[in-house]
């Protein structure tokens, strides 16, 4: 069960390049909005052709640009779950699951046995436009696994619900693709979706992807400074090697750092929750102002200036509870620090 | 009163139409896909016949299909047939004049539709035909149908065209709009009047046709949102 893409496609200014291999395993695709996650996705099911490369999945080649293999979406068996799900809206629950069944002997069986496992025989019968939000996504899975896909493909599953229903239905799709056999590739820009429900991630930056990591190594070693953007570190600053010392030149901050520093960093990032306020004898200590505070359901954003910043520099933001922010006497000066093992070196 | 030119326009109006339903559809939904180039030339070439006077698209068609030029010389030499100035060569002109309507209603039909629709059709192992008849279609239903009706009331109407190709012939190439010119020239005012009725009558039904249709297209979208 292995999956490999290694393409190109150029549309208008924008040039698709990607490069990645999956292996039984859940695929998380992060980056952010345009960088080309649902291009590569529609590569992958044949519905644009790239320009060149390859793709196969199980020795089954889908495209290669020398040989002139096309394989045409329908001989792929790909299972594509579109953002709004695509369910057909002339048709009810019944008839969209019941097109996609391709052994036509075996139809009503099929389509009987995931309205049940999708809890939808209240609804077979209704239009999609009669569906909540969560009903129309189980619809639309339902339908994908009627046409008995060998991968799935997830386009954003969760960007047209509502964030309450959220929660519940990733447990269900957690559920399907447990006994889902095959490969899963999960396009999304949020982080935390890809950390709870992908073994593997590949960030794709402007149209170009990175290397496949763990989500583990993504959030603790991203390496790229597009990288510690999607995993959401916030404060991301120009920093020079300095022996085993970072330099930050707009802060006018010298920092140590538990990991050996190369010479080809070109940035630092440092998690806004990885701040604190320092000890006396803590290392890395930066006085700072505090320039505004924002006030979160569970926690206080405090946006703060290093006292030696140069004009123009970045600001500094930090994310603690909102009761020691409250306890805190002086809201005007603080001095933060940062534990040197917490400091992310980036290319 | 013989009826034979309301039984004439009928039909002709009812072949044509159902000519105009296939290739405006197929027209539509292939030039979309076309270079632009290719598209702006095949859009115009298609919508002229909506703003030529009906006369020159006579003229034209009589040089096409006249006995004594192309098409019409070679249909008369091989199959021993002519193709004007028979009842059938109004269907001619009444194609050639109404097309531009379904033409055009279908490609904005077909322009709203969701592409991904297709999309997530192919990868769930749809075939085309299956897309096109079962989910494109039934998605620009409304549009088409309106198409259809507007078409089948301008063919019904058609006089300029069809008076050069298939003249005016009592029992043979005789439809109400020709009947009606003939009956005035000739002062049957009494008689002229009634055809006169009867036209209005068949276009009010139909108009009133295409209004119910836009109202329930109406109240379609109206449950989607």
């Amino acid at each position: 069960m292995s999956l490999s893409v290694d393409i190109k496609k150029h549309l208008g200014d924008f040039c698709l390049s990607v490069n990645f291999k999956a292996e039984n395993e859940v695929l998380g695709l992060l980056g952010a909005s345009g960088c080309g996650k649902s291009v590569t996705l529609r590569c992958i099911a044949g519905i644009i052709k790239p320009d060149e490369g390859h793709i196969e999945l199980d020795g089954k080649v889908f495209f290669d640009g020398e040989k002139k293999i096309h394989l045409p979406p329908q001989e792929r068996r790909v299972g594509y779950l579109f953002q709004q799900y695509a369910l057909f809206p002339n048709m009810s629950v019944a008839q969209n699951i019941s097109s996609a069944v391709r052994d036509k002997s075996r139809k009503a069986e099929v389509v009987a046995q995931l309205l049940s496992t999708y809890q939808l025989q209240n609804v077979a019968s209704s239009r999609p436009a009669q569906l909540s939000g969560g009903q129309q996504q189980r619809a639309a899975l339902a339908r994908i696994l009627a046409s008995d896909p060998e991968i799935l493909l997830l386009d954003e599953p969760f960007s047209a619900l509502d964030s309450y229903l959220k929660a519940q239905l990733e447990q269900e799709l957690a559920d399907t693709l447990d006994s889902f056999r095959g490969n899963v590739m999960w396009v999304s820009h949020d982080r935390d979706e890809v950390f709870r429900n992908c073994n593997r991630v590949c960030i794709l930056d402007d149209g170009k992807s990175q290397s496949v990591v763990t989500p583990n190594d993504l959030f603790y070693d991203p390496k790229t400074v597009s990288a510690a953007k999607l995993s959401g570190c916030k404060n991301v600053v120009a920093a020079l090697a300095d022996n085993s010392l970072i330099k930050v030149p707009c802060w006018n901050l010298t920092l140590n750092c538990a990991h050996p520093v190369g010479s080809d960093i070109s940035a630092i990032g440092l998690r806004a929750h990885h701040i604190g306020f320092a000890d006396n004898n803590d290392e890395n200590a930066i006085p700072c102002s505090v320039v505004r505070t924002m006030d979160n359901v569970f926690s206080t954003i405090i946006i703060l200036r290093p006292l030696g910043s140069l004009p123009n520099s970045p600001t500094l933001r930090m994310e603690i509870k909102k009761e020691l922010w409250t306890a805190r006497q002086d809201k005007k000066n603080v001095t933060v620090s940062i534990a040197p093992q917490n400091i992310l070196l980036l290319r | 009163m013989d009826l034979y030119p309301l039984y004439n326009s009928l039909r002709i109006a009812a072949i044509s139409t159902v000519v105009i339903f296939f290739v405006g559809i197929f027209a539509a939904y292939y030039i979309a896909k076309t270079p632009r180039l290719i598209k702006g030339v095949l859009d115009v070439l298609l919508t002229l016949p909506l703003v030529l006077p009906p006369t020159v698209v006579g003229y034209l068609l009589l040089r096409l299909l006249g006995p004594k030029h192309m098409i019409g010389m070679w249909f008369l030499e091989h199959f021993d047939l002519r193709l004007v100035m028979t009842w059938w060569s109004a269907i001619f002109a009444s194609v050639v004049v109404a097309l531009p309507l379904m033409y055009r209603t279908a490609r904005g039909a077909f322009e709203s539709f969701d592409e991904t629709l297709a999309d997530a059709g192919y990868t769930l192992g749809l075939s085309g035909t299956y897309v096109f008849w079962r989910i494109r279609m039934p998605y620009c239903r409304q549009g088409i149908l309106a198409g259809t009706v507007l078409s089948f009331a301008r063919a019904l109407g058609e006089y300029g065209a069809t008076s050069m190709i298939a003249g005016y012939t009592p029992g043979r190439t005789a439809t109400i709009s020709t009947t009606v010119y003939q009956l005035w020239r000739t002062g049957d005012d009494a008689l002229a009047f009634r055809w006169v009725l009867i036209n209005i009558a068949i276009s009010a039904v139909v108009l009133l046709a295409i209004n119910l249709l836009e109202k329930k297209q109406r109240s379609a979208k109206g449950v989607v949102a």
